[in-house]
């Protein structure tokens, strides 16, 4: 997967990702306001296959999935950063978001393309090939998330235990 | 094979159906209890165990409490609470807590908790319930549903971060400014997903309703679970609730069991803390923002408006009066807390001096209920997270102190250390 690159901070948060003020409502006016305290022109301007760089602490807060979806909604292929909060963590891949801990995501800059290869542990600039290294994520975690995340991965198995 | 073990492993393994899990081991658990709120739980949930075709694997270990859109305030509120009440109905869920108060308050209060218990909560601050001895974390939607249909849930065994509070905490200084105190020292994701355990004379000292103010934060700590290991106050409190049998010699580290690292804190000399905009890390003497203005004082949310919250506020403001053009908002955070605080004269105090009370639930911490900021608004509050546009609109700022440095700003009309307003 390739796209161009979203780079944030350090403590990007749950309200940033997902506004409580906009939670009661559904997900198409909660993704208009994704991020829009750290960058008001994200949400009007991402496009499918984006990626989002983050720094220390991705995710922090609320254990609110939407923070999640809206990045998925969004056509963000996957978020790299140096940390991760616990929960946000999980939930992107419970949700069928690519989450790679990338410790040098620091060197990545705001706007450029990226290729992210969670199976080779790194996301490439396509046009300097450089490389920039990720940790390993399970390969049983990678199959969950490319089939859409935990919902797909718990049919698969009530199917088979049913037959 | 009787290599010592933390409390967490203990917890874990037991879940686990091991005599042993090594820290970073990955186990399946066996969950002991399941918790969601309306907004996190069954208007979630529904749609996808439809997908599935699923029902929840054991309703009488499912607690459901609707504490976000409460009261409801509009159709989409109204329209997401009655979706709860019929999710409970259709699913035989009978521990259901409907408008009662916050989550993380009505567990313990309904004795739903116990030390040993390996627990998942559909919220962030579900580490509260590691003040009784309990393994408990939050999960998304989605994982929780997961957990529903299949009584278990992975883990990553977490190491544990033992923090040592020795001393006594004095007059106006509360488990609220240890937390705020900790933000700073170890840093918002600090304790990057283990557990940290609070421990040492200055814990044991604490009741409990403050041990739950310290583990609730362990959030903001990034850590995935908070924990004290029981006691004689966990029991008693415990007890009073029709909570018996309780194993607290079971619940404890072994002698030699080894921690991730160890920190050292004196209770004794910590003042009130304040938390500037936009973290909890970004703390200090409450004295360094003395004259900072403020619109609006909240006393609320799971972290700060159980009954001994409410009793901080009042001992500040008996007798005095909240500052002109300043509106001190008060949300109980439980029915329960309410009630008591009618009964010993808390709440003559807070209206006395002029407080607003307002409905018990989640309310303007998450900016979901009533008491929302407006543009450029500074509010002080008794809540956990300060995170830009939370409480309101994105350029509201939000300072956090405890219940005390709340009540002082309030009557004061900017932040000050709340001993200054006693003396």
């Amino acid at each position: 997967m390739t796209g161009r690159v979203w780079l944030f901070g350090d403590d990007i948060d749950t309200d940033m990702l997902a506004p409580g003020l906009y939670m009661r409502g559904g997900m198409d006016e909660l993704i208009k306001h994704c991020l829009e305290a750290a960058d008001p022109e994200f949400a009007k301007n991402v496009r499918p296959g984006d990626v989002v760089v983050g720094g220390r602490n991705f995710g922090i807060g609320s254990s609110r999935e939407q923070a999640a979806q809206a990045l998925v909604m969004l056509g963000v292929s996957a978020v790299l950063a140096v940390s991760f909060a616990g929960i946000f963590y999980r939930n992107a891949l419970n949700l069928g978001l690519m989450a790679l801990v990338c410790p040098e995501a620091k060197s990545i800059r705001q706007g450029q393309a990226l290729t992210v290869e969670p199976e080779n542990s790194r996301a490439i600039d396509p046009t300097t090939n450089a490389s920039f290294a990720c940790e390993p994520l399970p390969p049983h975690l990678i199959a969950m998330v490319r089939a859409g995340g935990l919902l797909a991965h718990l049919e698969q198995r009530l199917k088979a235990s049913r037959t | 094979m009787n290599r010592p073990q933390t409390l967490t492993q203990k917890i874990v393994a037991r879940a686990a159906g091991r005599a042993h899990v090594d820290v970073g081991e990955v186990v399946t658990c066996n969950i002991d209890l399941a918790m969601m709120h309306d907004s996190g739980g069954p208007r979630r949930l529904q749609p996808m165990l439809k997908r599935l075709g699923a029902s929840i694997w054991d309703p009488s270990k499912v607690v459901v409490v609707s504490d976000h859109y409460v009261p409801a305030v509009d159709a989409e509120s109204a329209s997401i609470l009655k979706l709860t009440r019929e999710f409970v109905r259709d699913h035989k869920i009978e521990r259901f807590h409907d408008m009662q108060g916050i989550c993380h308050v009505v567990l313990p209060e309904n004795g739903h908790l116990r030390p040993g218990m390996f627990v998942v909560g559909g919220d962030s601050h579900s580490p509260t319930g590691g003040a009784f001895g309990c393994f408990m974390f939050g999960v998304g939607a989605t994982e929780m549903c997961g957990a529903v249909v299949t009584g278990e849930i992975w883990l990553k065994t977490p190491g544990t971060i033992l923090l040592n509070w020795r001393g006594k905490l004095g007059p106006m200084v509360s488990a609220k400014d240890m937390m705020l105190a900790l933000c700073k020292r170890l840093g918002m994701g600090g304790a990057e997903y283990q557990v940290v355990q609070y421990a040492g004379d200055a814990i044991s000292g604490l009741p409990m309703f403050e041990r739950m103010t310290l583990c609730n934060m362990a959030a903001e700590l990034g850590a995935q679970v908070g924990l004290i290991a029981p006691d004689a106050v966990t029991e008693y409190f415990l007890a009073e609730r029709g909570v018996t049998n309780i194993d607290t010699a079971r619940w404890q580290g072994d002698a030699g069991a080894e921690y991730l690292r160890v920190e050292e804190f004196d209770a004794s000399d910590l003042a009130p803390q304040v938390a500037a905009p936009h973290s909890p890390a970004n703390s200090g003497p409450a004295a360094e923002q003395r004259g900072v203005a403020i619109h609006q004082a909240y006393i609320g949310a799971c972290t700060g408006a159980k009954i001994n919250d409410l009793r901080m506020a009042a001992s500040v403001l008996r007798g005095k009066r909240v500052a002109p053009n300043v509106r001190l908002l008060v949300a109980p955070a439980t029915a329960r807390a309410t009630a008591e605080a009618a009964a010993d004269g808390t709440l003559a105090a807070l209206a006395e001096a002029g407080a607003i009370l307002m409905p018990s639930g989640c309310g303007a911490c998450a900016g979901y209920g009533a008491g929302v900021l407006a543009e450029d608004e500074v509010c002080i509050a008794s809540t956990a997270r300060n995170f830009k546009g939370r409480m309101g609109a994105s350029s509201s700022k939000v300072y956090l102190g405890s219940p005390y440095t709340v009540a002082a700003a309030a009557v004061a009309g900017m932040i000050v250390d709340p001993r200054e307003v006693a003396s």
